[in-house]
């Protein structure tokens, strides 16, 4: 039967809603190997610790508002900056974007689970331990300074500094375990991506009619498996030398503190395009269903993103130019970092190619891929600054490569993140969230981004350093530094907003129905939420966009596709 | 009823899923190892002190069982698929004996290195270079143990037949790994940096 195409099914009668007691429900919840429960329990737990680490940033930009403040102590200053970065990027980035694939993958190519949904349960229960290894720290991991400390290294925790003689206590090796532990969660599950993407795919669902989001998630887990593990590597290496008495990264006996730096940048760079390609595929998704266009220049996409992953692979140096490279690893760095521009420049115009000529509609969810766009293309250009080494000589460790990463990591992932939740909640909860919220949410969040990461380039540009604790009146840095702070607070105010607008639209939010935004691939096909099953009849694609074809008959796009 | 040739539902036939996950496992596995072998390739003579890889000897008979292995693993997949649980059962027990074998060639040079040599992992560079990568291949060899075991134990309750021969083919895909791995290791170790 090749000529049928999917049907939309109503979901079973047994699936129906029954009222349960809530220890039942949590235990539901607990020992769940669904793939849309896992996928919300990633989410969730992501945007807790997005709250947690929200929090801390708000602490260190009220130590930072005037010059010569004692808000917090030096040494909780240490903690906080650490303890932001490496929240934020691993318990924060890397699960939500794992839940989002956890949850859509299986829907967008027409099967009923991962792969090894045992492994998907058992890799995030690995994550979140992880996550409490990390807070436990606080009041386990005793450190320099008497009982509680937490890890106060730095999230890229450069040695000799993470010695023995010089970190003593037990908050590094919590760090170290941590980021172990949640490692290889995230290994399990980025095998799992990669078996469903590849064996659990619908019939006629080829490689080249996955939706972009599939596409891009099934790059990144690749890309996952090549750099979460020298990430691994690294900390058992540094756990050696902290317990066994190793010498790794000890200069006294022969090793070097410079290794450390290359082996955790060849995790640490990667680790950004693990980051922003999920971004680039929630906004592959959205962008063109708000432009009422197809996506322009699919196998481009593709190509492209599957670059980036082979490019992003050998530039991990470029945070390294200061160390003192010879003449031809500088500019061996230099270029195959202005590399990258090659192929996220052709997903810029791909977006834009989308968007023009389109039906745009401005929906909340599109209004955050369209900041996404320009912010990311800024967060580029900063960053192509920054690849030229004797430009990064004048400025690295400065305030200009924390506004570049954070324009890349607040200014083009959270925005996306934001956006993906305005998208998708109505399939996951069956409501839509408000959209008068929704712009609120947008526009202070827009604002308060412009205000503070803005300015940051150019408190930069006057020579403020990163990780500092505070600074004298006299350097000019007094009034941007307060500016920034303040738009601190604007964007604290917008999430709080957004928080607020998630449990609000859950209990008073209009019904969604399954396809509220007239989208094009197969999760719109199901019940909002999905039964358990997913698809009650194995669903048959044609086209990249079955829903369309379903939607007009008379006018498929597997005319028209090749 | 339609003239492009889309696609043909009776060749609709995905990789396994075991496969696949396996493979992957493999890859990050060996970035893992890679680490590992750069950071041994790259200390190779800067120990400021201390003992060097000349006190090592070469493990050939090791080598050879650990390679010996390989084969004999693939000869209880040939059994396995073909149904034939008795031979299976021989050639799987054999893959365990030369595993096992390894790994005890392995402890009595470490016991020697340690007792006899006084080269431990905190010794100087070249102790921590050796002992965590040798140490971190051997963990992955008793991993594999631990598997032909489990598998072992389930052959002789007679739980294992025909239809599990994929299952059996994913596992040795890894422990073919850990034999290819110790190429790697044992040709930086004990030829390149001895």
């Amino acid at each position: 039967m090749a000529d049928q195409t999917l049907p939309i099914s109503a979901p079973l009668p047994e699936a129906e809603a029954q009222r349960v007691p809530w220890l039942e429900w949590m235990h539901s919840w607990v020992v769940t190997v669904d793939h849309k429960k896992l996928g919300l329990l990633y989410i969730v737990y992501a945007i807790f610790f997005l709250l947690v680490a929200g929090a801390e940033a708000i602490l260190i930009r009220i130590q930072l508002a005037w010059p010569d403040m004692h808000f917090v102590s030096p040494e909780v200053y240490d903690e906080l900056f650490t303890m932001h970065g490496t929240t934020m990027v691993f318990l924060v980035g890397m699960p939500i974007l794992f839940g989002f694939a956890n949850y859509l993958v299986p829907l967008m190519i027409g099967a009923r689970d991962m792969a090894f949904p045992r492994l998907n349960a058992f890799s995030f229960w690995l994550t979140a331990f992880g996550g409490l290894l990390l807070y436990f720290s606080i009041v386990g991991g005793f450190g320099l300074y008497g009982m509680g400390n937490a890890p106060d290294v730095g999230w890229w925790a450069y040695a000799p500094l993470t010695a023995k003689a010089f970190t003593p206590g037990h908050n590094t090796d919590y760090w170290a375990l941590a980021l172990i532990v949640s490692g290889f969660g995230t290994l399990g599950t980025a095998i799992n991506i990669i078996a469903t993407t590849f064996s659990l795919r619908c019939k006629g669902m080829t490689l080249m009619r996955m939706p972009l989001f599939v596409w891009l998630m099934l790059i990144v887990s690749v890309l996952t498996l090549v750099t979460i593990t020298p990430l691994t590597a690294a900390q058992i290496m540094l756990l050696i030398d902290r317990y066994l008495g190793g010498h790794f990264f000890d200069a006294q006996a022969g090793g070097s503190p410079i290794v450390w730096m290359h082996f955790f940048w060849i995790f640490g760079h990667p680790e950004v395009y693990v980051l922003v390609l999920p971004a680039f595929a929630i906004a592959n998704e959205v962008i063109p269903v708000f432009s009422r266009k197809a996506i322009f220049g699919y196998p481009a996409m593709v190509a492209a993103s599957v670059g980036i992953c082979f490019i992003s692979l050998t530039v991990w140096a470029h945070h390294m130019f200061t160390v003192g490279m010879t003449s031809v690893g500088n500019t061996f760095f230099v270029l195959s970092t202005m590399m990258v521009g090659i192929p996220t420049g052709i997903k810029i115009f791909n977006w834009l190619a989308t968007m023009w000529g389109g039906r745009i509609r401005f929906a909340t969810p599109m209004l955050f891929c369209t900041a996404f766009v320009f912010q990311f293309l800024l967060a580029g250009l900063t960053g192509i600054m920054l690849s030229v080494a004797p430009w990064d000589w004048q400025l690295h460790n400065s305030y200009f490569v924390i506004a570049h990463f954070h324009y890349v990591l607040v200014g083009a992932i959270v925005f996306n993140i934001f956006a993906a939740i305005y998208y998708w909640y109505p399939k996951a909860t069956g409501r839509m969230l408000s959209e008068t919220l929704g712009k609120w949410h947008f526009w202070l969040f827009l604002i308060g981004f412009h205000i503070t990461f803005d300015t940051m380039h150019f408190v930069g540009l006057l020579g403020m350093p990163r990780s500092i604790y505070t600074y004298e009146p006299d350097r000019g840095w007094n009034t941007l530094n307060l500016i920034i702070s303040m738009g601190g607070f604007v964007q604290a105010i917008a999430v709080l907003l957004f928080a607020w607008n998630l449990i609000y639209s859950y209990v008073r939010g209009r019904a969604a129905g399954n396809d509220p935004w007239d989208a094009w691939t197969l999760e719109w096909s199901t019940p909002s939420p999905p039964p358990a099953y997913n698809f009650a009849i194995d669903p048959v694609v044609r086209s990249r966009r079955p829903l369309w074809d379903l939607k007009h008959p008379h006018d498929p796009d597997w005319k028209y596709e090749r | 009823m339609s003239t492009l040739p889309l696609f043909a539902d009776e060749t609709w036939q995905p990789p396994s899923r075991g496969r696949v996950g396996m493979f992957s496992l493999i890859v990050g596995e060996s970035a893992i190892f890679t680490i590992f072998v750069v950071a041994y390739i790259y200390y190779i003579g800067r120990s400021t002190y201390g003992p060097t890889p000349r006190i090592l000897d070469i493990p050939i008979f090791n080598s050879i069982c650990l390679f010996s292995s390989s084969f004999t693993i693939v000869m209880a997949e040939y059994a396995i698929a073909r149904g034939l649980i008795r031979r299976f059962a021989t050639w799987w027990g054999l893959t365990m004996l030369l595993g096992l074998e390894f790994l005890l060639g392995t402890a009595i040079e470490w016991r020697d290195l340690i007792y006899n040599r006084h080269f431990t992992i905190r010794t100087n560079l070249f102790g921590t270079t050796f002992y965590s990568l040798v140490g971190l291949h051997a963990t992955h060899v008793v991993v594999g143990m631990i598997g032909l075991s489990l598998v072992m134990l389930f052959t002789l309750l007679g739980r294992v037949n025909q239809r599990h021969a994929e299952r059996i083919q994913v596992f040795a895909l890894y422990w073919h790994f850990v034999d290819a791995v110790w190429v790697v290791v044992f040709t930086v170790v004990y030829i390149v940096g001895r």
